[in-house]
């Protein structure tokens, strides 16, 4: 049987003595598109920062394609084929937009189809090729949303996570982040997806688990997006 | 005439100094560390040139490079590395006991009485151009700054540890996050800062032949003193600043004259002054900062 893409097992993460992450356990198999929600202070970031290696869990694991990530330094887990793209988008506003891109490629892999991704990047986001050699701190919050997003693929991830992508941008911008995930989940890449907007995460996503207090709740399909009842409970628990 | 001539010669010391400043700016970029300790790099340099005073000068300046080089990633290697998480604090009191460790170990391999290097003394020599005497070492302080800084830039803007560097500068953690290495970059940073050390070593042994154990700490506290006053923001500031504290330092030497014991008085003052005026340093926006290089 194949391995998981990622698999977190039994993971715990504490802030001081304070418990953050409570023996979370996740799998998202190879090509699924898994929603993460929960209301803040859940240990959504959390969870992914363990993942990405910047927090250290106390207890547990983060297993891609079985390999065990735990004690590795984040850009190793970069290099190992998981792209954060992190809360707040985190552009270099100081660089270029082309150079923002090129930072991407320090996390792959391999150099080969380096071209053919730039292309497939310009096809995604128009807006980032017309900008190219914009700084990118003089984008508009939409904008440095694309890029982000288009600087981790071009590290050709096996797993993408994500961090409120949302995050204060118009509902039109909103609606054409999610199909661009759509279509990155057509192309075969995982992705985890932590976020705020409850049913537009759990329309997309092939499962949508909550989150509350650093543990699961609940677990919903895309056909329970409308079930305002059970996820209030599950948020309020 | 005579202050044509101090000011040609403030521009070449100028030069040194900007030198500096890019040497200690690039790892403070990447670490957020003032390395107090680099004036012991140049020391380093100064007796490995004393050290090799026999020997053909390119042989000299070679392994007067190599040596500082070396020192620069075992400082990074062994001293600052394993302390990378620590506090800032921590990391700036450790720069003051590698500085310490460095001088003392000088002082007793070397002595403190000083040993005089004139691997290059024929710079010295004065070129006529009217009624201007310009030595041949102000030339080459000069074109070396220059060559140095050009060098670094290009370094920085075209090449891939170069921008590596730039983004560790502005977002450490998140060049991390995407894969950019953080031990590769931190010590490439040390490797150009040594290279630039081993330079500084070369130009100032020429101008200030007694190589002491403490030789390399007084341009590095006022060149220290010029990354702050031209903005620690970036790295073009800090390199201003690090050009202006050398520049008014030789040229206010040269005009004070008999009164030279004021000279530290003055510029202290005068960065004081700068400070008060503008805190965030003398050529840095007033925008928050967004990029260290």
């Amino acid at each position: 049987m194949a391995e998981p893409a990622l698999a977190v097992e039994s993971l715990e993460v504490r802030y001081g003595g304070v418990p953050a992450v409570r023996g979370l356990d996740l799998q998202i198999e190879r090509g699924e598109f898994v929603g993460l929600i929960g209301p803040n202070g859940a240990g959504k970031s959390t969870t992914l920062l363990a993942i990405m290696g910047v927090v250290p869990p106390s207890a547990g694991d983060v297993r891609l394609f079985g390999r065990s990530l735990r004690d590795k330094r984040p850009e190793d887990v970069s290099r190992a084929g998981v792209a954060l793209v992190p809360e707040g988008r985190h552009v270099f506003g100081g660089l270029s937009v082309e150079e923002n891109l090129r930072l991407g490629l320090a996390g792959r892999r391999g150099r080969d189809g380096v071209g053919a991704d730039f292309e497939r990047i310009y096809e995604l986001f128009p807006a980032v090729r017309e900008s190219l050699h914009r700084s990118a701190g003089a984008l508009s919050g939409g904008q440095q949303q694309q890029l982000a997003i288009a600087r981790a693929l071009l590290a050709r991830p096996d797993v993408l996570l994500l961090d409120e992508p949302s995050l204060g941008l118009a509902p039109t911008v909103v609606e054409s982040v999610f199909s661009v995930l759509k279509e990155i989940r057509e192309q075969g890449v995982t992705i985890l997806l932590v976020e705020q907007r409850a049913e537009v995460t759990i329309r997309a996503a092939d499962r949508t688990h909550v989150l509350a207090n650093g543990a699961l709740r609940l677990s919903l399909a895309p056909g329970d997006a409308d079930d305002t009842e059970r996820l209030a409970a599950a948020y309020l628990s | 005439m005579n202050t044509a001539q101090a000011l040609i010669d403030a521009v070449a010391f100028g030069a040194v100094y900007a030198v500096v400043a890019v040497g200690i700016g690039l790892v403070f970029g990447v670490m957020r560390l003032i390395n107090f300790a680099y004036g012991e790099l140049i020391t380093a340099g100064g007796f490995t040139l004393w050290w090799l005073r026999n020997q053909p000068a390119p042989v000299a300046i070679l392994a007067c490079f190599a040596v500082v080089i070396a020192l620069s990633l075992l400082m990074e290697r062994l001293a600052f590395r394993p302390l990378r998480s620590a506090s800032a604090a921590t990391m700036l009191v450790a720069t003051f006991a590698v500085s310490f460790l460095l001088q003392s170990i000088y002082l007793l391999i070397f002595g403190p009485r000083g040993n005089p290097v004139s691997t290059l003394a024929g710079l010295q020599t004065a070129v006529s151009l009217g009624k201007l005497h310009i030595r041949w070492i102000t030339f080459v302080s000069l074109g070396t700054g220059l060559v140095l800084l050009l060098g670094t830039a290009l370094v920085l803007e075209r090449t891939t540890i170069g921008l590596h560097m730039r983004a560790a500068a502005a977002d450490f953690r998140t060049s991390r996050l995407l894969g950019v290495r953080a031990n590769r970059v931190i010590a490439f940073a040390f490797l150009i800062s040594g290279f630039l050390a081993a330079a500084v070593s070369v130009l100032l042994t020429v101008e200030d032949q007694l190589v002491t154990p403490n030789y390399g700490v007084s341009v590095t506290i006022l060149a220290l003193v010029g990354v702050v006053v031209g903005g620690l923001d970036r790295l073009w500031t800090a390199t201003l600043g690090g050009f202006a504290i050398g520049f008014a330092n030789s040229f206010l030497s040269d005009e004070l004259q008999g009164s030279r014991v004021y000279l530290p008085s003055v510029v202290f003052g005068a960065v004081i002054l700068v400070l008060l005026l503008r805190p965030g340093g003398l050529f840095a926006g007033r925008r928050p900062p967004v990029e260290r290089m």
